[in-house]
Parts: structure tokens; sequence; C-alpha cells
């Protein structure tokens, strides 16, 4: 079993603003690692800086054998094997459904029309939105648009998945319908890492729960943690149901 | 017969400077002159177009449709036709004026109406909330207009209104076809003493770039100056350490320029 | 020696307008390609590239038109290209637009949201990629109204090719004024084929920009 994304000791600064003090941790092969904590305590950071959307002052980031923190880094290569998915979904709205998922494997994978097309149904089916394939993403709800873009990063075929707090912008009667989703991902093994604020949930599905509090790991565990919190900042933080 | 490179290269035009250097004093004036009849013809241009953005918002349908066909007839054409129309016209029914005043006055009207266009976007983005919280404060209608709708405005349409003064004293230049005196006439006079056409006119624009940067620092100073709020917002924020949210300016000058 | 304004002056005046026609589209067509690839530079990450470009914009929008076409003008015939009117004022404004539109382009392509672009990247596409197939299509809607607006510009400049002889259809109206002697009919006249032309670009380019701010409110 080996570890798809590391993070060792990695330290990042906004401005004057440490945000990232010392985070470590190991994303193993299949797992699902759910981080949780207060807004500020570094999580989507520590989330985008993996996938190179930050750059870390200090401390090492590896995934799939690929230094992130190298400043020569081919970060295509390292896109192909990490999907990410947004908070605010970011579909590209002059493009429908279909368009959306099918423009990077034409691009990047360098997929002909027919295969593109096949890759993009298949995936829209896992995500059960196949009939909406020729839809524009202003036509769909926010779940449904969340859920189209989960389908366009699975349709990469990458090794490690990130969700950023990806329900959070959602209604609540919509965010059933991705997590679903998510957990369906989880099921057939994808090595997933999601930000989240859905207790719940991360109870019941991940393998471990990180909690983050001022920028730094604060405990791990599984999902009784959150039942039996050690720590005074993780109980306070459970408590104030943020 | 074959020319060779060396030929060629004996033909070939090099640019001389030099007979242009006993015109320094000229080529200044010219340049203060510019800088004259701009700054009145945008002085009273700023005026107007408040009075004209007013007038447009008013409820008297009239007044509403003049201000419209103003506003329309100068920016759908060309300021040289309009300095032609206005100059040529005026004297043929025997009114000669001075061409430095006819240049600054065509000048005024065509800043005017573009003026009036980026001063109502400002008015028009004043929210309606604080116009309704003003009348039940009691303030009169003027007050209002003053303090409520025309001091954010301008403020928010600042920038819009520095381009538009750069623009306006490149379309000085086009004075220059009615002989008025301005920078542009003095390189016509110069360049037709010297023959050295391409060395003055290089001269010009680079005097009139020179002008530019002058004006968008002392428009940057005055800024800063006149607007304290943005100035104690923006040290605030960046003492915070965050970076300052400009709240939605109007930055984009209204296509259509001057000219 | 002043005579009446005949039809025949009106004909005149009205085939001028297809020479301001010609040379607006000359100067908006090749503009916009040059504009396009200032953009481009304005926008690359390489700073010397983006620094040329901004020097170049800087230049070009600090000088007036009217110096810009006297010293192509010029330039070209003190180093022995003796060129037509046309083409010399057409080289002019095509300089000046594609200053102008590549600095509006280059607006247009930084105000869309840098998520785009981030999505883009993750998705592995290349920068070339994520500007050509998802930033370039979506500035395009919001470059359109502000882009219509520079061709009444452009419209409006090609009056000052008169200056260097050539004749649309401002140099038609000066020929006609300066054997009749009646600037108000004459340039007035010659304002109203200006409006004609101009004004309903104008009116295109306001309802466009105000079906996007709909969005926006």
């Amino acid at each position: 079993m080996s570890a798809i994304v590391k993070l060792g000791d990695v330290y990042k600064r906004f401005g004057s603003n440490q945000v990232l003090k010392g985070v470590s941790f190991e994303v193993m092969k299949g797992e699902m690692i759910a981080v949780i904590g207060a807004s500020g305590s570094g999580k989507s950071t520590a989330l985008r800086c993996i996938d190179r959307l930050e750059t870390i002052d200090q401390g090492e980031i590896e995934v799939c054998g690929i230094r992130v923190d190298d400043p020569n880094v081919d970060l295509h290569r390292l896109r192909r094997e990490v999907g990410i998915v947004f908070q605010s979904y970011n579909l590209f709205p002059h493009l429908t459904v279909e368009e959306n998922i099918m423009l990077a494997l034409r691009h990047v994978k360098k997929c002909s029309r027919d295969e593109a097309r096949g890759v993009a149904m298949k995936v829209l089916e896992q995500v059960g939105l196949a009939q909406k394939a020729d839809a524009y993403p202003e036509q769909l709800s926010g779940g449904q648009q969340q859920r189209v873009a989960i389908a366009r990063s699975l349709a990469m075929s990458p090794k490690v998945m990130l969700f950023d707090e990806v329900t959070s912008a959602l209604d609540p009667q919509l965010t059933g319908e991705v997590l679903r989703v998510m957990e369906d991902l989880a099921a057939d093994g994808m090595t997933m890492l999601l930000v989240t604020h859905e207790m719940a949930f991360a109870k019941r599905v991940a393998d471990r729960i990180i909690y983050m509090h001022q920028g730094k790991v604060w405990e791990v565990g599984d999902g009784s943690m959150l039942d039996a919190p050690r720590t005074p900042e993780l109980r306070a933080f459970l408590d104030n149901g943020l | 017969m074959t020319q060779t490179l060396g030929d060629i290269a004996a033909m070939t035009f090099v640019p001389d400077f030099s007979p242009l250097l006993p015109y320094w004093p000229t080529f200044l004036k010219g340049a203060w002159l510019t800088l004259k009849m701009t700054s009145v013809a945008v002085c009273f241009g700023v005026i107007v177009g408040m009075l004209v953005a007013f007038a447009k918002r008013a409820k008297v349908p009239v007044l509403s449709r003049l201000c419209i066909i103003y506003i329309e007839s100068v920016r759908n054409t060309p300021f040289l036709v309009q300095i032609f129309l206005l100059y040529f016209g005026l004297a043929s029914i025997g009114l000669r004026m001075p061409t430095f005043a006819a240049a600054t006055l065509a000048m005024t009207i065509n800043i005017g109406a573009y003026a009036a266009e980026i001063i109502r976007a400002g008015l028009e983005s004043v929210p309606r909330g604080q116009i309704e919280a003003a009348e039940c404060l009691g303030l009169s209608r003027w007050r209002i207009g003053w303090h409520v709708m025309l001091q954010p405005s301008i403020e928010k349409v600042y920038p819009a209104l520095t381009s538009q003064f750069l623009l306006m004293m490149q379309a000085s230049a086009i004075a220059s076809q009615i002989s008025a005196e301005e920078l542009t006439a003095v390189a016509n006079t110069v360049q037709s003493d010297t023959f050295r056409s391409l060395e003055t006119y290089i001269v010009v624009a680079a005097l009139y770039l020179a002008l530019s940067l002058l004006i968008k620092l002392i428009a940057w100073a005055v800024g800063e100056h006149v607007f304290k709020r943005r100035r104690v917002i923006r040290l605030a924020a960046r003492r915070a350490g965050k970076a300052p949210s400009d709240t939605a300016r109007i930055d984009t000058v209204i296509p259509g320029g001057a000219a | 020696m002043s005579g009446g304004f005949t039809a025949a002056h009106l004909l005149y005046l009205v085939q001028s307008i297809w020479w301001t026609l010609v040379l607006s589209a000359l100067a908006f067509v090749l503009g916009g390609i040059g504009g396009f690839g200032v953009m481009l530079a304005r926008i690359s990450p390489r700073r010397w590239l983006s620094r040329t470009a901004m020097v170049y914009i800087e230049a070009i929008q600090g000088i007036p038109l009217l110096i810009l076409l006297f010293i192509v003008y010029f330039g070209l015939s003190v180093y022995g290209f003796q060129v037509p009117a046309l083409v010399a004022a057409g080289m002019a404004l095509m300089v000046y637009s594609s200053a102008y539109l590549g600095d509006i382009w280059r607006g247009c392509v930084e105000a869309m949201p840098k998520p785009q672009w981030e999505a883009a990247e993750c998705l592995s596409l290349t920068r070339w990629q994520s500007l050509r197939l998802v930033i370039i299509p979506q500035a395009m809607r919001l470059a359109l109204p502000p882009t219509v607006g520079f061709l009444v510009q452009v419209i409006k400049m090609t009056s000052l090719a008169s200056v260097i002889g050539f004749i649309e259809l401002t140099r038609a109206g000066q020929i006609i004024n300066n054997s009749i002697f009646q600037p108000f009919l004459v340039f007035g006249l010659v304002g109203a084929f200006y409006f004609v032309l101009c004004y309903p670009l104008s009116r295109w380019s306001q309802s466009m920009e105000n079906k996007l701010n709909v969005g926006n409110r």
C-alpha cells in the first residue's frame, strides 16, 4: 500500500498571515480522507497546494511520486493524476455539459471526438446525468452542475480526486445527490481527499478524518473521533456545529 | 544601371534633429497652449456635462430629448467636422471668433457630451436606497443632488473623466486645422521652416507623451488628495494584510472617446 | 465665386462615403489583427513581451492620431516610399487601432474570473489551450460592445485622412465648401452622413452592453 499523497511539514504564508504551520499527513491508495476544521484553519489552502494552485514556502508535497514543491515540476503530468472539484463548480458556461467533459479529453489526452463522447457519456451515467448531456450549465441546478464538475474530473481517470467544500455552496436539499455520487466513487476505490463541513457524511464514509486547527493537523482518527474528541479545540468546533 | 548597396545606403534618409534645437521655446509654448486649451475646455465641459446629466434625468420630456439629441450628435460625428461647422459656420453669419476661442468652444461642446454620459452613469450607480434615506432625512433636492448623488459619482467616475481629459488633449491637435495656436500647429510651422518634417513630428509626439504623463501624475495626485475616503480605506486594508476591494469603479472609458 | 448647392454636389458627397467606408474597414480589420497580437503579447507571462506591448500601447495612446498620421505619411516619403494617401492613412489608423483594440481586449480577457483559468489548468490544459478554448470564447461576449464602440471611433477617425489629401467624406465637404461657401449646409450634411453611419452602431453597442449588465445586476 503506497501513499498517493504525502505532505511533509508544509508551511504556507499569505502576506503576513501564516496559514499552514507545519502540516503533515498521508493519503493511501483507495482511502477517503475528510479534512474538517473552522474557516481559517488552512484546510482549503492545504488542498489547493496539493494541486499546485498555491505554492508552499517550506516542506514537501508528493503526489504519485511527483514532487509538487519542486519549482520545475511538470504541471501537466501532475494535473493528469490529480482531479479537483471546486466549491463553485467552475463549469465552462459557453460549452454544453458534454462538451465540458470532452474538452480536456480531446485536447489533453488527444482522444478522437467519438472516443471522448464515449467516455463523457460513461461518466455522466456514473453521476446520473446522462440525459443532460446537451444542456448548458446555466440550465442545471447547483447540485447537477457540481455532479457534472465531478464527472469532468473523473473523465480524466485521475489517481486521486480532491474536493474543496463541494457542497458548501449548495442548497441543503441538493447536497444529497452530490454526496451520493462521492460515496459511490469511494466504493469504487477512488482515492479521495475532501475538505468538507458535512460531519455526518464524513463519519459514515471516510476512512480517516483529519481535524485542522490554526494551520496545523490537530487530531486524526476515524469516525469515532467525532463522538469522542480528545482535544478541547475539536470539542468546541463540534459543539459549535461549524 | 545596377545600384549597389552602397549607393542605396548613401541615399537613405538619416534623421537629423539638430535644426530643431533653436525651436525649443516654440515647441514648449505650443505645449503650454495645448495644455491651456484642454484644461479650459475640460473645466467648462465637465460643468456642462453635469448640467446635461441632471437635465437628461429630469422629468421634462422636451429637456430630456434635447439632451439626447445633443449628446448623440456630438458622439456620432467627427470632431473635425464639429470644429469646421462651428468656426466656418459662425464666420459665414458674420461671427468671426479668434481661433483659440473657437477651438476651445468646440472642445467644450464636445467634452460636455462625453462628460454628461460618464456622469450620468455615475449618478445612476447611486443606490436608490441612499436617495430615499436622504429624502426621509428632509434634505432638499439640491442638497441631495450635491451630497448624496454628485459627490460619490464624481469619485466613481474620476478615472473615466481623467481618460476623457487625455483623449481631449489629443483631439486638440485637430484644432490645428483651423489654425488655432497649439502644439500641432506649431509643428506644422516648424516643419515647413526647417524641412525636417519627420523629426518635427517625432519631437512633437514625444511632447504629447510627456504632457500625457504629466496629466496622469497630476490627476493621480489630485485624486489622492480630494478623495480621502479611498485613501483611508486602502491604507487600512493594507495594514490588515488584505487586498483592498475596489468597490465598483467606473473605469472604462465610455466607448466613443473624443474626436 | 459662390453658387448654390446642387445635386451634383450631393452626389459627390455621397460617393465619397464609399471611401470613408473602405478606409474604415481597412483600418478596423488590419487593426483588429494587430490588436489581437498586441493583446496576446500584453498578457504573456514573458515579462519582456508584456512590457514591450505595454510601452507600445501607452505610446500610441499618448499621441494624437493626427501626429501619428503625419509621422507615417512623412516617414514613408522621406524613406523614399511614394504611397497613395489611402495607404498612409490606412497604416496610421491600423497602428492606432491595434493599440486601442489590444488594450480593450486585454481588459476583457483579464476580466475573466480566475476560477475559470484554474478549472482549465487543473484539467491539464496548457496556457494557450486554456486561452483559446475557455477564456477567449467567454471574453468575446464581454468584448463585443466596446469593440463595436471602437468601430464608431474608427469611422470618425477617417475624417483626419482629409488632412493628407485623401478624398473621403470630410475632404469632399471641404472641397465643396471652398467653392460655394455654405459651411452650415455643407458640414451639416457631412455631419448628418457620419451620424447615419455611426448612430446605428452606437445603439447596437449600447444595447449589447445593457444586455450584459442585466445579467450582472
